[in-house]
């Protein structure tokens, strides 16, 4: 199951247009996703509610886990470039 | 004719028929089954995805695409598959709908800062719901002449399934200055009305005249007044963009005119329009988008930018103003029963000495790294030994010139000896007001009792100023008085040096100012200080000033 821990670029955080840009990623792969505080529990990344509940703020490291799949690995690169880009402006 | 009154929030003279935006309300029990509840919040979710890409607004394009996808939240289904059995009727599914939504609020509202603003989309998410359950449609509202929007409130979904090619403007009877209606109607270049209580009891089709500057809403208003208005918005709207460079008046006497600010961009958008530096930075931000307490380094960081971006201007930034009405969850942790009187501002050294430690050390190291000529001062001191106190701490960090809020009664009627510690003043005017008049300022029922043009309240300010010119202190003003052109002349007139207030409002006041001459302000603070009611006061002082 591939899985990276990223800082989040964006100045809000996960809110706003960060979190929805990831969470429609999700979506649009197909495949189960989870994101998490690095030892925490870890929520469905396909849920902005649950994304949004984290209260991830900028800078803060995240665990991203993609279920095994054909595509999982490419999958995990565009997520993880989601999260490492600063959405703000 | 009557008229009723409300927060300006986006200037402009509008003159239009009414149309009343009633919100439905969903009674009773609501009887249904799980796959019913899953069908509803995919209409929901259709619903506000299709109001998303017909508005062409794009803020609040952004709110309803969001609301959509919690509409069709996966975590949300779960909670309803979690406690509804398929294929089980229920007679009333209100308390599972309530209890669903109530764990993701909590949930949110418990991180705080932004976070906590998406609760109002989880509500209007679960109004839809319950509506699409009881079969009540919420109609879009057609509108088939120019009219002007009167609501008790309006949510991104109410402006979304308007006509708004057809909204003169928008009044509502409750909000604030920074809700939503306040950031469509500048969006749209429409005047805009907040908290102008009983405006839902006009009736629909009544012509009014709106005024979106001085808040000022007047039904069957006669075809004078409306001309008199316009001409006026016409002056104010042209005088504005007519004055530039520092501020002063007629006859020459300099006043200082500084822009209030929370974040970077604000320090931008204040030099931009001409601000000679920032009279009040706010610090709050930084610590409310923060689970934690932002560390000594962030704090740095963050202070330096704010201090590069006044460009070489002076920068007044104020210690954190945590409690009352911007509690900071993680300080100011214990309930309090009247908050306003408790432990906030500078009290907060009685509990969280460290915290305030702390960022007067980053707000030293940013000062020290920089060239900008930094000011610092505290909140709500109340008396001599607070001000020495911080004075105290400010010289042992190297702090060169520091100053404290003058906002209570209390400071107010000492400044003698309060100011005499420290090297400047500053009137926090709205919370003068709340102090001085004993009026809750957030509860619009007494509404006629929290304004500074109050005769007491411009007299404590005279007091202090007094006080300030004998220990040759500079007092400022950075409450919203600043930024109301009649009362900045007042002020003036009172002897304040500089007025420090929200960037939009800078050209508006500097405008006025270079109109009037300093005796006519000193005549006006007399006439005004001998008023008996605010409105007097504010009459008078029109009369000696001029529209």
């Amino acid at each position: 199951m591939p899985s990276q821990v990223v800082a989040v670029a964006s100045k809000v955080g996960l809110h706003a247009r960060p979190a929805s840009l990831l969470v429609k990623a999700v979506g649009a792969s197909g495949v189960a996703v989870t994101i998490g505080r690095p030892g925490a529990k870890a929520v469905n990344a396909a849920s902005l509610l649950s994304v949004l509940s984290l209260g991830v703020k900028s800078g803060d490291e995240i665990e991203v886990n993609v279920a095994d799949g054909e595509n999982s690995v490419q999958i995990l690169a565009d997520l993880v470039a989601i999260i490492t880009t600063n959405h703000d402006e | 004719m009557s008229q009723y009154s409300g927060i300006g929030v986006s200037p402009g003279i509008a003159v239009g028929p009414v149309k009343k935006i009633l919100t439905q309300k969903v009674s009773g029990e609501i009887s249904g089954t799980l796959e019913e509840v899953l069908a509803a919040l995919e209409a929901v979710g259709a619903e506000l995805e299709a109001s998303a890409e017909s508005i062409d607004l794009e803020v609040a394009k952004e709110v309803l695409a969001a609301q959509s996808m919690m509409a069709r939240d996966p975590s949300l289904a779960e909670v309803f598959e979690n406690s509804l059995t398929a294929g089980e009727k229920y007679p009333d599914l209100r308390p599972v709908i309530d209890e669903a939504f109530a764990g993701f609020k909590s949930a949110l509202t418990a991180i705080g800062g932004y976070f906590a603003e998406r609760v109002s989309d989880l509500d209007e998410i679960s109004h839809r719901l319950l509506s699409q359950l009881a079969g009540v449609k919420i109609s879009k509202l057609v509108l088939t002449e120019p009219t002007i929007i009167v609501a008790e409130d309006l949510t991104p979904s109410d402006t979304a399934s308007l006509d708004l090619k057809f909204a003169l403007a928008l009044v509502c009877s409750h909000g604030g200055a920074t809700s939503h209606t306040a950031i469509v109607a500048r969006g749209l270049g429409i005047p805009a009305i907040v908290g102008a209580t009983g405006v839902m009891d006009v009736s629909d089709g009544t012509q009014v005249l709106v005024d979106g500057r001085t808040g000022s809403f007047t039904t069957e208003p006669s075809h004078d007044e409306i001309s008199h208005l316009r001409t006026r918005e016409e002056s104010v709207r042209k005088r504005s963009e007519s004055v530039s460079g520092p501020g002063k008046l007629r006859d020459g006497t300099g006043i200082e005119i500084l822009g209030n600010a929370g974040t970077v961009d604000d320090v931008h958008s204040a030099i931009k329009v001409g601000a000679q530096g920032i009279g009040l930075f706010r610090t709050e931000l930084l610590f409310l988008n923060s689970r934690t307490e932002p560390t000594v380094s962030d704090q740095v960081e963050m202070y330096s930018a704010v201090f590069a971006a006044a460009g070489g201007n002076k920068v007044v930034i104020r210690t954190l103003d945590a409690g009352s009405d911007k509690p900071v969850p993680y300080i100011n942790a214990i309930h309090e029963e009247n908050p306003a009187l408790g432990v906030r501002g500078w009290r907060l050294t009685r509990t969280s000495n460290d915290v305030l430690n702390r960022q007067l050390e980053a707000i030293s190291i940013a000062q020290k790294n920089s060239k900008t000529d930094v000011w610092v001062m505290a909140p709500m001191i109340n008396t001599p030994a607070e001000a020495e106190d911080f004075a105290q701490r400010a010289a042992v960090l190297g702090i060169k010139h520091c100053g404290v809020m003058i906002e209570t009664p209390a400071a107010a009627m000492h400044a003698d000896k309060v100011l005499s510690k420290v090297q400047f003043g500053s009137f926090g005017t709205n919370d003068l007001t709340q102090y001085v008049m004993a009026s809750d300022r957030m509860d619009s029922r007494l509404s006629d009792m929290t304004s500074a043009w109050h005769p007491a309240v411009l007299r404590t300010i005279a007091t202090a100023t007094q006080y300030a010119k004998a220990l040759n202190r500079p007092m400022g003003v950075c409450g919203e008085a600043a930024a109301h052109p009649h009362l900045a002349a007042v002020l003036v007139g009172i002897g304040v040096d500089s007025l420090s207030m929200a960037p939009s409002a800078i050209g508006e006041v500097r405008g006025f100012l270079a109109t009037v001459n300093l005796e006519q302000c000193k005549k006006a603070a007399i006439a005004a200080q001998g008023a008996e009611s605010a409105q007097e006061a504010q009459s008078l002082a029109v009369a000696i000033l001029g529209e």
